[in-house]
């Protein structure tokens, strides 16, 4: 365009371009408070379904070698309440429901005689810290196979004997990394770090391996309000790394 | 049309007459360099009568003429009461992305702040040593969960908006415009000589000046180091290769760290030199159009 524009016709397309911007206003929504959090959700929830969709299952956790553990003693405990729920440990079972062939209570020595998995992986937390440490137990895809779970189903569902609760999407709990976890350091777990068992989920947040296990439910639907203690609070639900 | 070219005489004063010397389809004419295109100089023949040639100067003889070079200056600066010069600067995709872009940084520094805040350290966690305490009141989110919730849905309308400026400027060649380049490093140090010593101002030959190119294209540089070194923090296992040339997966948060403090630089320089600059610079970002540049009009 020439340089030159009659000012009626410039007023004109100045105006007109302006107006082509006016979408950007649209981002004001998040300035009105009732319209934030409805849009802060979706937004979150955007997020964990982009995540579902970019997770592949033979993306393995990167894994450490044994000089390069952070040591027990230095592995953070991060509880939201307690350190030790009280738990019986003879007494202690796991209660398998939901979409599983044989459901029922499993004692900690059934949970031990499938294959044990040993590794050292990073465990991450949602706050920016990491560390490597070394984890024991049996995979969670074992487990379900074991007890005839339908691995068809959406979720796992988990519940805690210190009132802690967490889901699972499938995908993640077939991953080979995630672990129904009853050692670390090649001990078995102590009260601080979710003694009888507890997940150990490399390709989640630290908040999603939930400790003090007592409940396993294999669903397609999760109760609303009932996801994840964290969740529930504003948490990203799918949490994957 | 043979007509000689005599006639365009009639524009009013200041108007020089090799400027704009015929309507519309005479495209290879001298005054105007690449083809003359829809819209503009429509009003300017359509004014059938002469005003009076005489310069007001020579009119009101009570007063003090100004300087005779002044008044030329002015005529030529103010071409006609009615039109403006103004020059095309910004497409819409660029505005329009600088505006989303704007928004989203503001809110993913702050909610990032806050994220920061829940362990300001690059080290371990025991023990856990604190490198600053990032006043609350500059963050956002209210906790860490709720920045959290800020920053995972402001990061996609930054990336969306940075992906759609990327592919614009490649694929339009918009980006010769802004993109700094080897030519431009002989520039650099006479422009900031000029801001920063206050030696004399370098010619403006064209929309950017090279310590602006610099300025720009280093930003957008940290802009897609932000969103390469996020997403290794966001998905370290499925994009565990991307970590590799950052560093590592800790080098991602030191470097994501400080590509926020490389806009937190720029950006009170931005807004300084757009004070500066005036109302016409910071309106160009809004409507497009930039009226008066202190640069030469490019062939359009």
């Amino acid at each position: 365009m020439e340089p030159r524009i009659a000012r009626g016709a410039f007023k004109r397309l100045s105006r007109r371009e302006l107006l082509k911007l006016s979408p950007v206003a649209l981002m004001g929504a998040f300035a009105i408070p009732s319209l934030r959090n409805p849009l802060l959700t979706r937004g979150v929830a955007f997020s964990d379904w982009a995540s579902g969709v970019l997770f592949r299952r033979e993306h393995l956790a990167t894994t450490f070698s044994d000089s390069e553990l952070t040591p027990l003693e230095r592995f953070p405990l991060n509880t939201y309440d307690d350190d030790d729920p009280g738990i019986d440990l003879d007494a202690w079972t796991l209660t398998v429901a939901g979409l599983v062939a044989r459901p029922g209570e499993y004692t900690l020595e059934q949970i031990r005689s499938l294959p044990r998995i040993t590794q050292n992986t990073r465990h991450v937390c949602v706050e920016g810290w990491d560390v490597i440490g070394q984890f024991g137990g049996t995979r969670i895809a074992d487990f379900l196979r074991w007890v005839g779970a339908d691995t068809m189903a959406r979720f796992l569902a988990f519940e805690c004997a210190d009132d802690y609760y967490e889901s699972l999407d499938m995908a993640t709990a077939l991953h080979p990394n995630s672990l129904l976890c009853y050692e670390m350091y090649g001990q078995p777990l102590e009260r601080g770090h979710g003694a009888p068992l507890r997940l150990s989920l490399p390709a989640k947040l630290g908040y999603k391996s939930a400790k003090y296990l007592t409940q396993l439910e294999v669903t397609n639907a999760l109760k609303p309000g009932h996801r994840g203690y964290w969740v529930d609070q504003g948490y990203s639900w799918f949490a994957g790394l | 049309m043979d007509e000689p070219k005599e006639e365009p005489k009639v524009k009013p004063e200041g108007e020089s007459a090799s400027e704009e010397s015929s309507p519309a389809p005479a495209a290879a004419s001298p005054g105007s360099p690449g083809g003359v295109s829809e819209g503009a100089p429509e009003a300017a023949p359509a004014q059938p009568e002469p005003a009076p040639l005489t310069p007001p100067l020579a009119r009101e003889s009570t007063e003090p003429p100004p300087p005779l070079a002044a008044a030329v200056d002015a005529a030529v600066a103010e071409p006609c009461a009615d039109e403006v010069y103004a020059v095309r600067e910004h497409p819409w995709v660029v505005r329009f992305c600088h505006w989303l872009n704007a928004v989203s940084l503001f809110v993913l520094t702050a909610s990032g702040l806050r994220i920061f805040r829940a362990f300001p350290s690059f080290g371990p966690k025991l023990p856990q040593k604190n490198l600053v305490d990032i006043p609350k009141a500059l963050t956002l989110g209210g906790w860490l969960g709720g920045a959290l919730r800020w920053h995972f849905t402001f990061m996609w309308i930054f990336v969306g908006a940075g992906i759609a400026y990327l592919a614009y400027e490649l694929l339009s060649g918009h980006y010769r415009t802004v993109l700094f380049m080897a030519r431009d490093v002989r520039g650099v140090w006479p422009m900031v000589r000029h801001y920063f010593l206050f030696g004399p101002e370098p010619p403006a030959t064209e929309q950017y000046n090279p310590l602006q190119k610099l300025a720009y294209t280093l930003t957008v540089m940290l802009g897609v180091v932000s969103v390469l070194t996020g997403l290794v923090m966001y998905k370290p296992i499925q994009f565990s290769w991307l970590a590799w040339p950052m560093g590592g997966f800790h080098l991602a948060r030191v470097w994501h760290f400080l590509a926020m403090c490389g806009f937190l630089a720029f950006i009170p320089g931005h807004l300084i030199m757009v004070i500066l600059h005036g109302w016409n610079n910071f309106a160009s970002m809004l409507t497009g159009w930039k009226r008066d540049p202190e640069y030469p009009a490019p062939p359009s």
